[in-house]
């Protein structure tokens, strides 16, 4: 069992959790890191619980039906892995977007809980949460990464400067960078997601031209904004660069109740056009 | 020659009458099953004392062979020597452009027999037809070679029929999946050759992108059959790693959970195994003695008189399935709880069941198998269409799956190495594979790097799909449940794996 702080030190990083294998995260076989934590907030999220960090309330605690969780001496939430049966009650009383089920753990810890599959993926992706939260964790693990010869993906909102942390971009082999609403309307951005979006643009088409940008990709929900709009304006910005755009059908799986009441599931014509535009632009596009 | 009892004859002229007044069967299926019984009233074979009795028990099993086998089991003919000199029987000269070669091989195939009458291998494939490939219009080569594949489709009824390509890169092998993903077929199967230090990625990613829609081809460990097998090995029918210009005398299989079912502990396990297999390869023996002997096979036979194939490129396969059974058996009998594919204990237990099987299998020696030194080579046999309670070869059973396919075929890694004349395993991917194929690919190289052999991994909504070894048409299978006649002979055991080895269950990943 292993008591959870909420701060972490530099080089730890609290882990939602890890798949071994993934298939959907990244090119081939990949181990997916989940952080756990996200400066945006954005309506659709798909996986709520990892957006907070855990504050310790303890209103899960009676919520398991396994008594996989108490609380420990100080206080911490005390999570039993081995007793745990994955129900998921406690993410669905949490009432601030966590999860007790979250360790946090070294870089190397994390290593070794993918080292088993190694010879069957060919890298590594993190995503979260938001990663990039954690910069210290992502260049340590990157080496990690290098020295057996795995890819190291990142899955960004795209709030963090990637420009600035060269060390980081130096272990980074690939970025996938999320679009979520017109970056050039920051109040649209910021009902969309929490945020403003600043500068997004420009750190998607620095990832290309660095050739780091693996793809783009835009949850479409028609009337949330304007997807043609932002479909359109970030593709010019990666024009001629070999990356793709993912474009995703929002789909309602895992979303917040009243958020999920208010969003439309997108057409596969709306799907098809915005995939026109990217050939337009001779960009590949991928529908999921 | 023995006499039988009226009984018997009584029993199978019944069963005669059955298969020609049977509403299901297709003309050419009623032919072959008349064959088969009308040899079973033979009685020529000299049996070992205790055959009948681990027949009867289940443990022995002949695969429904004859009893006076007019032929090998699986022949692997040179097709190389076709194309370089052509035959004599057939009136067929080397073929100088990719047309001629399409109609020598269509013409050559039709005469290759094996133990359903159809051929089991109709070649490499890319390597024969590249040359011929490569002064061609690249539209018009795919067309032929297309057409080519449905040819042996809708003719070779038969989904034991093989074909090999890689694990070079050629534009033949480019077009041949072309053909298959385009338009997917249940025959010829296909083995990929694959060393993933040698074939290119992008080769590889294509026969990935093919086996996602249609099943196949499946990937074999290039590198593992070479340093067994040597520069000329074939996988032929199922999975069966055979030597070019010769092939199988037979194939007996040993089933290892209905042997463990009359065991009260291990320590009594043991002498059984070792009669078992003993009984069988005597067994073996006096069938191969038959053949080469008295059936007069290699010295009337086209085949053989012009070296297409000879006497001494032949072997003998050790078949065995439900290894996982038999461990799990003794497991209970010595009052552990572990399972096979979960516990290393259990795990152990059938590493060391194989090292036994190994060592007796090399111990004896029959002097018409000199192209494998005198022995008998292992085969993880994939199962009939009747079996119940018994996985194929050393598979963890479907249901029991392990919940990372990584470890799975770590698991596979412990196994695969004992088996130079094949053996291999299944898997089932979520339809999302199809948008990820260097998943696959990723897969089957760690699966290759931890020791495994062979892998068929198909898509959850593919039509076509992987039975044990074979393929079948869900479709098809959907007719013959419903009383309809099916073209391929093989739709019936897909069914009936279907129905006792629940082969549609298997764990999608
Ligand atoms: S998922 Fe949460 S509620 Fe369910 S058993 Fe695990 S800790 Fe308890
Ligand atoms: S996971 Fe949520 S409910 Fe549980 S202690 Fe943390 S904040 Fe409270």
């Amino acid at each position: 069992m292993e008591e959870r702080s909420v701060d972490s030190t530099p080089a730890r990083a609290p882990v939602n959790r890890i798949l071994r294998s993934s298939i959907v995260d990244g090119p081939g076989n990949r181990a997916a890191v989940f952080l756990q934590g996200c400066n945006f907030d954005c309506v659709y999220c798909h996986n709520p619980e990892t957006i907070t960090l855990c504050s310790s309330c303890g209103t899960c605690v009676p919520a398991c039906p396994a008594g996989a969780l108490s609380v420990g001496e100080s206080g911490g939430i005390l999570w039993n892995r081995d007793a745990c049966t994955l129900c998921d009650s406690c993410l669905k009383t949490c009432p601030h977007n966590s999860s007790p089920r979250v360790r946090l753990l070294s870089p190397k810890e994390v290593m070794a809980e993918i080292e088993p599959s190694i010879p069957f993926i060919r890298g590594i992706t993190v995503s979260g949460g938001e990663c990039t939260l954690y910069p210290d964790f992502l260049r340590e693990l990157g080496e990690l990464a290098r020295e057996r010869s795995l890819s190291f993906f990142l899955d960004s909102n795209g709030s963090y400067d990637f420009a600035a942390d060269r060390g980081l971009m130096e272990i980074t082999d690939s970025v996938m960078l999320d679009v979520k609403a017109d970056p050039e309307n920051g109040a649209e951005y910021r009902r969309v997601t929490g945020n403003d979006g600043k500068g997004i643009l420009d750190k998607a088409e620095y990832l290309a031209k660095t050739e780091k940008l693996y793809e783009l990709r835009t949850v479409v929900s028609p009337g949330l904004f304007d997807p043609v709009a932002v479909v359109e304006k970030a593709c010019r910005r990666i024009v001629g660069t070999g990356s793709r755009y993912k474009l995703i059908r929002y789909r309602p799986v895992g979303v917040r109740q009243e958020a999920a009441a208010a969003l439309a599931e997108p057409d596969d014509l709306l799907m098809e056009k915005l995939a026109g535009i990217c050939a337009g632009h001779g960009i590949e596009a991928v529908i999921v | 020659m023995r006499t039988i009892t009226m009984e018997r004859v009584e029993e199978t002229r019944q069963a005669i009458l059955d298969t020609v007044c049977s509403g299901v069967l297709t003309h050419e299926q009623k032919v072959t099953g008349l064959e088969k019984l009308s040899e079973s009233l033979i009685e020529v074979l000299d049996l070992p004392p205790e055959y009948l009795k681990l027949k009867e028990a289940g443990v022995i099993c002949d695969l429904g062979e004859s009893n006076a086998p007019p032929r090998p089991r699986y022949i692997v003919p040179d097709y190389d020597r076709l194309f370089k000199r052509g035959c004599e029987f057939l009136e067929l000269t080397p073929p100088a452009d990719l047309d001629e070669a399409l109609n020598v091989l269509s013409i050559f195939i039709r005469h290759v027999p094996s133990v359903t009458n159809f051929p089991v291998f109709i070649g490499f494939l890319d390597r024969l037809l590249e040359p011929f490939v490569q002064r061609e219009d690249p539209l018009y080569a795919k067309k032929k070679i297309g057409l080519f594949l449905r040819y042996v489709d809708r003719t070779i009824t038969d989904s034991f029929c093989h074909a090999d390509i890689g694990p070079e890169d050629t534009r033949a092998g480019r077009l041949i999946l072309e053909c298959e993903k385009e338009e997917p077929k249940s025959v010829p199967n296909i083995s990929f050759l694959y060393d993933p230090q040698t074939t290119p990625e992008d080769y590889a990613l294509k026969a990935a992108e093919t086996a996602l829609t249609s099943a196949k081809p499946s990937f074999a460990n290039h590198k593992m059959f070479l340093s067994e097998l040597g520069e000329g090995y074939a996988v032929v029918s199922c999975y069966n790693g055979l030597l070019v210009g010769g092939g199988s005398y037979t194939l007996s299989r040993l089933r290892l959970g209905h042997l463990a079912a009359g065991a009260k502990n291990l320590a009594g396990f043991w002498p059984l195994l070792e009669q078992a297999a003993e009984t069988m390869m005597a067994y073996m023996d006096s069938r191969i003695a038959f053949m080469v002997e008295q059936s007069g096979f290699f010295e009337s036979n086209f085949l053989a008189k012009e070296g297409f194939i000879s006497k001494d490129r032949f072997t003998a396969m050790f078949g065995l399935v439900g290894l996982a059974e038999c461990v799990n058996t003794l497991m209970e009998r010595e009052g552990k709880s572990g399972r096979f594919g979960h516990s290393k204990d259990a795990d152990d237990l059938g590493v060391a069941i194989m090292k036994k099987l190994d060592a007796l299998v090399k111990a004896h020696h029959n002097p018409y198998c000199s192209a494998t030194g005198g022995n008998f080579l292992l085969h993880g046999q994939v199962g009939i269409d009747s079996d119940t309670g018994e996985s194929p070869a050393t598979r963890i059973p479907i249901g029991e799956e392990p919940e990372e396919l990584s470890d799975h075929l770590v698991h596979c890694g412990l196994f695969h190495g004992y088996f130079p004349a094949g053996t291999g395993d299944v898997f089932t991917l979520e339809a999302t594979a199809l948008r990820n194929p260097a998943y696959l690919l990723d897969m089957v190289k760690g699966g290759f790097a931890k020791g495994g052999r062979y892998f068929s991994i198909y898509s959850s909504d593919s039509d076509v799909i992987r039975v044990t070894g074979y393929l079948v048409k869900r479709s098809e299978m959907d007719k013959l449940a419903a009383g309809k006649s099916v073209l391929q002979d093989t739709t019936a055991l897909g069914l009936g794996s279907a129905r006792n080895g629940h082969i549609l269950e298997r764990k999608r990943r």
